[in-house]
């Protein structure tokens, strides 16, 4: 859907992106991260041509960017940034309407269309509708930055930092939000964070650079935490990664231990991780869980049985 | 007063686009406002003659400098990032003027109108000195004639046009000012 071809930004003497290749599938929610100064910014903004590429080329939907009319471009292209960069002067729905009006989509379509999208980004639209955007707050903003960049139906979404400004609580609900979004209009997503918990949280696939836009790894989130390809890779992770890991992997997939006998009376759901799993091993007084899916116990986890889950994958 | 405030937000617009023009226009309309009115109308009628023209000239080049500057300021004022979403939801360069940053700059620029006019409301009573037909009319009269009256009747309109010029922009401004300060 979206794919980089050997594309380099230089400004002046300084390399921001370095001969970065990478391919972006149809519907897949790939995640920009790296250190600040990293290029990942300038990477998105190439891809709306924002910013100009020095050399190589970007094809969206297997068509070069620079052989369409930049507004057209940007117009196929949602883009959410920062604090959302709503219109002050402008309420929630005419926000919304942006992309739809520069279309010149009519205006009971248009109506209808911001309704459906407030309703998805779980703002009702008869609340919201009419505020401006100062009688919102920060979350709210960012729903609707995410409605508005949806307006038009674009096939790619391009969203910038989109949760660093929100409060830790916020950010955990709006990232879940998006991902709930994701699973019903399937875009696809480029996210840019330097959060890298949020990066493999949200993201199918991780594109880590590292300083003076290199690419470091391009891998899913249980790949990377797995067998990171450099010492840089692995120290931006962090030395909590293989705990980290746990998180992503599903209990499911754990060769488990025969029920027979007694089951243990702690208990955890077949559909979590290993980490909810061991989360209730540790509490657990012989150090078992049950594992079930209902009333059924499909088997027994405890501490070897995660571990060997987590070092064979 | 009219032909000022289009050049003006024009001049203001094309200053905030381009820094080096910028400096100069504030150079050149600062210059100008520093020029006293009297110097002013009679360079003016030198090349114009005596009469409304070149008191009208005077005064919209007076008005220059509130205009420019505050459109230029305001115009600045507004957050990149609102003109970032803009560019990169694909409004063109005119659009993102016309919908997005002119309206956000607009109580500013009000704000500029409103100085430029109280002015040149002020001013040209002066320009009655160089045969302009204005509200300098009956309050030079009256100096001449050492008529304490008509003095202060001429003082008397002139302060109140000053006022209420003042008054209705500021309610504008004020108007204006809704919703479009984040």
């Amino acid at each position: 859907m979206i794919s980089l071809e050997h594309v380099v930004k230089r400004y002046g003497d300084r390399v921001a992106v370095d001969d970065l290749s990478v391919e972006i599938g149809a519907g897949e929610l790939a995640v920009l991260v790296g250190p600040s100064g990293c290029g990942k910014t300038t990477t998105l903004r190439m891809i709306n041509r924002l910013v100009e590429p020095t050399s190589g080329t970007i094809r969206v939907d297997g068509r070069d960017t620079r052989e369409r009319g930049v507004e057209e471009l940007r117009r196929s292209i949602g883009y959410v940034i920062q604090q959302a960069g709503l219109f002050p002067h402008l309420t929630v729905a005419e926000n919304v309407a942006t992309v739809p009006r520069l279309l010149g989509w009519d205006r009971r379509r248009i109506r209808t269309r911001v309704d459906e999208l407030l309703d998805l980004v779980g703002l009702p639209p008869g609340d919201y509708a009419e505020r401006l955007p100062r009688a919102l707050s920060g979350g709210e903003r960012q729903r609707v930055g995410v409605a508005r960049a949806l307006g038009a139906d674009p096939p790619v979404l391009l969203m910038d930092e989109p949760f660093s400004a929100l409060d830790p609580v916020t950010r955990l609900r709006l990232q879940g939000e998006l991902l709930r979004v994701q699973s019903l209009v399937r875009k696809t997503i480029v996210v840019v964070t330097h959060d890298i918990d949020e990066a493999l949280r949200l993201g199918d696939r991780v594109i880590l650079l590292q300083t003076g836009g290199r690419l470091a790894q391009v891998a899913t989130p249980a790949e990377l935490l797995a067998r990171p390809a450099s010492d840089f890779v692995a120290g931006f992770l962090g030395g909590d990664r293989t705990l980290r890991r746990l998180a992503l992997v599903p209990l499911h997939s754990a060769e488990l231990r025969s029920a027979d006998g007694a089951a243990p009376a702690e208990r955890v759901d077949a559909g979590g991780s290993l980490r909810d799993a061991l989360e209730v091993v540790l509490r657990s007084p012989d150090g078992r869980a049950a594992v079930v899916d209902g009333d059924r116990v499909l088997g027994v986890v405890d501490a070897e049985v995660i571990r060997r889950a987590a070092v064979t994958r | 007063m009219a032909a000022a405030a289009v050049t003006g937000l024009v001049t203001g617009v094309l200053a905030a686009r381009r820094p080096r023009l910028e400096a100069a226009a504030l150079a050149v309309t600062g210059v100008i406002l520093t020029i006293p009115s009297f110097a002013l109308f009679g360079m003016l009628t030198i090349l114009l003659g005596i009469g409304n023209p070149a008191v009208e000239l005077g005064l919209a080049l007076y008005a220059l400098l509130p205009i420019v500057r505050n459109t230029r300021t305001g115009l600045g004022a507004v957050d990149p990032a609102v003109v970032e979403a803009a560019r990169g939801m694909g409004m063109s360069p005119a659009q993102v003027l016309l919908r997005v940053e002119l309206p956000l700059a607009l109580p500013v620029i009000v704000g500029g109108l409103r100085q430029a006019t109280v002015m040149v409301v002020a001013i040209a009573t002066v320009g009655a000195t160089v045969g302009a037909n204005d509200l300098g009319q009956p309050l030079l009269e009256g100096i001449r004639a050492n008529d304490r009256d008509a003095i202060f009747a001429g003082a008397l309109l002139v302060g109140a046009l000053g006022v209420s010029a003042d008054a209705l922009l500021a309610a504008l401004e004020r108007g204006l000012s809704r919703g479009r300060t984040a």
